[in-house]
């Protein structure tokens, strides 16, 4: 069984991003690139399958400019065989819509029995990508996934619902967004670095897949959030029910 | 020698992120154990730090120095027995064989060095040489086609880990010409090891005498093959580990300069963050102007020292590389110190780690050359050329 596992280049977690002055989006310049943590939880779980035999081959795929190359390569690092990257103009808005269809398109060329990525990426938040390339697929899934078996040709998930866990057998192929809790990535160790240089990095354009990356969705403005003003000492629980009711509104 | 920018810019997150979610948390237990715990040494081989400087084809990754450095400021920021588990393996320990050695030499011993199989320790230091590294009095005589050893080394960093030694010894006359480094295997007949020393900090290193009593060393294990060149490749050995000890400091004083701002910003006195008295901002404002003097001072000289071939030994950059030590080192002394004084009373107790801090940067003044030996390469080296 093949694994796909799209991964996405975005903003390191640790950097504080901040609002270009016009108001058109996030300032990307110089700033520090790595891949989506929840995508790194999917490389994982994909390397983690493959070593208990569970799969054959796991298949990196980024869609973006060309550095996603050094994503993949993690990705690699970690313990994807190969890469493929669908590269995008670096002043193309690709959204959500447009990375599930040439995600689908990939499916159809490489007709993986799992395709595993993570539950949103945190640069947008969206958590659409996956629940989208499974409605284009047409195949089941599972999202926001705590633990994943194979188990006779089936994928048992384990979702963190509200006030439980929640087990689903869904059959292969499927798509599975993984969660925090799925597992902790390993550290890349600087052999499988070394090794992950030699492998196969194949790169296509979205013409190629047949697929229209156009934007449809079109953002309007990007504003940081306002800042928080001074609190106030009150000197008594009266004044404090009355400020909730008559300054801020709440009670 | 160097890695590509691509490989190099995945691995130091990695190194990042290992020393900040496995190495500082285990900090306190390495101060109180006095020992690195053993799935942390699994760790570091499995991620193949032994093997950063070893070159590609001796199954480590070869990082130029430049590179080095980098990973070694990274390493200054944890607590220093960490670095030190495979530190002489990157760095003093194995460097000899990887610039002096035959290819017979560096095949044998190069690949066990990268996967953490053998622990090199370098040998130089003796109860009556420290300094004056010219006169060592270990002897080595001429048996046959061995050698035979009598001698004691002194604070040798990792002794009681090592597989092998990188040991200078005389095999001729007087002086540094009469001086030949051998590959001792640390399991010959006549190798004892003294008692481990008892240090003011840098708690987890190892280090211990190495006594020889009549040991017979193959002449086959002479580095280079060639008696008299000993001298020649301990100093050629330690400037490139000079360079790591002042990318270390400048490590070290940025940690302490973080567990300062932190300290700062959260204790409050007279109603106020202390950070906000003009007074700890200016021990904060020296500090860090002070940092980045010898941050930029070191990432220079590293750059100039990969500009030249490894084997060769250049006076010029080897006064550079001694600037580098003499400031980098004394500046994280001070860093350290204003770390302790920023936290007052606290910075006297164990709760807080500057105060380890300052007891681990004590040494880095001292070792692989002290401040004072650097300041007599630097004025001997401005007035051979005046």
């Amino acid at each position: 069984m093949k694994i796909l596992v799209p991964v996405k280049r975005v903003v390191d977690y640790n950097v504080k991003v901040r609002v270009k002055s016009d108001n058109s989006g996030v300032d990307i310049a110089n700033v520090k690139m790595s891949m989506n943590p929840f995508d790194e939880i999917a490389v994982e779980e994909a390397v983690r399958l493959k070593e208990k035999g569970l799969a054959t081959e796991v298949i990196a795929v980024s869609c973006g400019v060309t550095q996603c190359q050094e994503t993949l390569r993690t990705a690699m690092a970690i313990g994807a065989d190969r890469g493929i990257l669908v590269e995008t103009p670096a002043d193309l808005d690709l959204q959500p819509l447009a990375v599930a269809k040439l995600l689908k398109a990939l499916v159809d060329k490489e007709q993986p029995g799992l395709i595993i990525l993570g539950k949103q990426a945190i640069d947008d938040d969206c958590n659409q990508t996956g629940q989208m390339l499974a409605a284009l697929a047409d195949l089941p899934q599972a999202t926001f996934a705590s633990k994943v078996e194979i188990v006779d040709g089936k994928a048992q998930v384990t979702r963190e619902i509200d006030g439980g866990l929640e087990v689903l057998s869904i059959s292969l192929p499927a798509v599975v967004t993984t969660d925090l809790r799925l597992n902790e990535p390993r550290y890349v160790t600087l052999p499988n670095i070394m090794k992950a240089k030699k492998k196969q990095l194949d790169t296509f354009k979205p013409e190629d897949l047949g697929v229209d990356v156009a934007p449809r969705i079109k953002t309007l403005k990007v504003a940081e959030p306002a800042k928080r003003s001074a609190g106030i000492k009150v000197p008594d629980v009266a004044t404090l029910v009355d400020k909730l009711k008559n300054v801020a509104k709440v009670i | 020698m160097a890695l590509d920018t691509e490989s190099f810019e995945l691995l130091l997150p990695t190194l990042q992120r290992f020393i900040q979610e496995r190495l500082i948390p285990a900090e306190d237990h390495l101060e109180e154990h006095d020992d690195v715990p053993l799935d942390i040494v699994q760790d570091m081989k499995d991620m193949g730090l032994f093997g950063l400087t070893v070159p590609e084809e001796f199954g480590g990754i070869g990082l130029s120095v430049s590179q080095e450095v980098l990973v070694n400021y990274e390493l200054g920021r944890t607590a220093p027995a960490f670095r030190s588990v495979f530190g002489t393996n990157i760095g003093i320990g194995s460097q000899g064989i990887l610039m002096d050695g035959t290819p017979e030499q560096k095949a044998a011993y190069l690949p066990r060095v990268a996967s953490g199989e053998l622990i090199m320790s370098f040998a130089l230091t003796e109860p009556d040489v420290g300094t004056d590294a010219a006169s060592l009095k270990t002897r080595a005589e001429l048996d046959g086609d061995h050698y035979v050893l009598n001698g004691t080394k002194r604070y040798i960093t990792n002794a009681p880990r090592a597989g092998a030694f990188t040991l200078m010894a005389r095999t001729g006359g007087p002086g540094a010409g009469g001086v030949s480094a051998f590959i001792v295997p640390a399991d010959l007949p006549g190798i004892t090891l003294g008692k481990p020393d008892k240090k003011m900090g840098q708690r987890g290193t190892k280090t211990c005498d190495v006594i020889l009593e009549n040991v017979r060393v193959p002449a086959a294990n002479i580095i280079g093959g060639v008696p008299g060149q000993g001298f020649k490749t301990a100093m050629k050995v330690l400037d490139r580990g000079r360079l790591n000890i002042s990318a270390v400091s400048c490590g070290l004083a940025s940690r302490i300069l973080d567990e300062a701002r932190r300290y700062a910003r959260d204790r409050k006195q007279f109603g106020k963050p202390i950070g906000e008295f003009q007074l700890i901002q200016a021990m904060l404002a020296d500090s860090q102007a002070e940092l980045l003097a010898a941050w930029s001072l070191v990432k220079d000289v590293a750059r100039r020292f990969d500009g030249k071939p490894a084997h060769v030994s250049d006076p010029d950059i080897s006064m550079q590389v001694s600037c580098a030590k003499l400031f980098s080192t004394e500046m994280v002394g001070r860093v350290a110190d204003r770390g302790v004084q920023i936290h007052g009373g606290a910075g006297y107790i164990n709760e807080y780690p500057v105060e380890r801090f300052y007891r681990d940067a004590r040494l880095l003044r001292l070792y692989e050359g002290t401040t004072q030996v650097q300041q007599i390469i630097i004025g001997r080296e401005l007035l051979r050329t005046a």
